[in-house]
């Protein structure tokens, strides 16, 4: 890391949203330049000051009552004078205005599948690897050179085919960590569209016949298993489009 | 109410007034409610906060439309950034000082919605980028570059108060 890519990536880091590899940098980069280490010093200042000193302005109690009673009042026509089973609807609409609010905290709580949170770390190790623009640490659209590559870190090996004829053109390979180790993640382009794919090691992983949608956050996700392997690829493209994608790739080893 | 403080945070940090602030609160907890359908998933207050942003911004256009912030520029950073550079390190032993609270409530008020509010979604909700990036309904991408600016203008403001006081 130079100065240059310190100051640009200085609040990424200061607000710890880095991928590792990038904060080391970063780090190693603050030990040795003091003219960094200083305006670093300034927005942790700053950060801390904004934190402990800035007002957290909290809900006047009245508020609450308020918004209870709207959500009566606004439910309140839809009560026919005769019909007597509309008669529990100002109050089911009470409750549910209050519980849109409330329940939520419980989603936060919630037990979601495993499937789920390793969807939410695909998509911050995806987002963290656009962000950064830090996509590749061996960047190569020859397959014999990632294959390599990915052997000497891991023990096992992922497929990796060049997919530029099929319009998917291989950028490169880094190592990523979910679900809780290291994964490898493939990348490839679309047009200007990144995808990640992310490979591991699962015994219960699954076939490629039953591929697995899912869109979160404006991503669009596509998991499967294939021998022994579980994938999960992630990018801003279509649904469709990364069909295509993980069906080239599945069908190209 | 969960995250009713949060949603009421927000808004009394953009609309400068209690009861504005109360009225878009109550205004977007109705919306929430009636576009509950429209949640699917991932993190609920950052869901509210989007929809307490958004119903902020439509009230301003009927109420206030000729408040609305000129535009920050590329050129208003860059007058900050030429002057923090010639002015040495005062701002850093201010932020030193014990009693900074009035400053720092003072200058944060006085930089505009745009930078204001990722402020208050990053240091006050202590919210992720990618929350932060569908609450103001900007590319992830700019996220970074829109805080960084942010807190130079914090800077900025915190200087001169202190000069002015």
């Amino acid at each position: 890391m130079d100065c240059k890519q310190t100051r640009n990536y200085l609040h990424g880091h200061l607000d710890r949203e880095l991928d590792p590899v990038t904060a080391a940098g970063i780090e190693a980069h603050l030990r040795t330049c003091a003219a960094c280490a200083q305006a670093y010093a300034v927005q942790t200042s700053l950060q801390t000051a904004i934190k402990k000193q800035a007002e957290y302005y909290t809900a006047p109690d009245a508020l609450a009552a308020r918004i209870r009673a709207t959500a009566n009042a606004t439910s309140a026509p839809v009560r026919k004078k005769s019909a007597p089973r509309w008669q529990w609807f100002p109050l089911v609409a009470a409750v549910a205005a209050t519980a849109v609010i409330t329940w939520t905290t419980a989603i936060q709580l919630g037990t979601g599948s495993r499937d789920e949170r390793i969807a939410e770390q695909v998509i911050a190790g995806h987002a963290r690897s656009v962000l950064t623009n830090h996509l590749a640490e061996v960047a190569s659209s020859d397959q014999h050179a990632v294959k390599p590559w990915l052997s000497s870190k891991f023990d096992f090996s992922p497929p990796v085919t060049d997919l530029t004829t099929a319009g998917f053109p291989l950028v490169g390979a880094r190592l990523d960590y979910v679900d809780s180790r290291p994964v490898a993640a493939l990348v490839y382009r679309h047009r200007q569209h990144v995808i990640n794919l992310f490979v591991w090691p699962d015994a219960n992983a699954g076939t490629v016949a039953s591929m697995r949608p899912s869109s979160k956050q404006g991503y669009n996700l596509l998991h499967w298993g294939d021998a022994g392997m579980t994938f999960w690829a992630i990018s801003d493209l279509s649904p469709a489009d990364i069909k295509t994608f993980a069906d080239t790739y599945a069908s190209a080893k | 109410m969960a995250h009713l403080d949060a949603a009421y945070n927000l808004a009394r940090w953009l609309a400068h007034d209690e009861h504005d602030a109360e009225d878009v609160v109550q205004e977007a907890c109705l919306r929430a409610y009636r576009f509950f359908a429209s949640f699917h998933g991932g993190n609920a207050r950052a869901w509210l906060l989007a929809i307490v942003r958004n119903t902020y911004y439509t009230w301003l256009e009927k109420n206030h439309a000729q408040t609305l912030n000129v535009e920050f520029t590329d050129d208003t950073v860059a007058a900050v950034d030429y002057d923090m550079a010639t002015t040495g390190d005062s701002v850093e032993r201010l932020l030193q000082e014990e009693d900074t609270r009035r400053l720092v409530h003072r200058a944060l008020e006085r930089i505009p919605a745009e930078f204001r509010e990722v402020i208050v979604l990053r240091e006050l909700e202590d919210l992720s980028y990618r929350d932060i990036a569908r609450i103001a309904d900007i590319p992830l991408g700019t996220v970074m570059s829109r805080l960084s600016r942010a807190r130079k203008l914090m800077l900025h403001a915190l200087k001169k108060l202190d000069q002015e006081s």
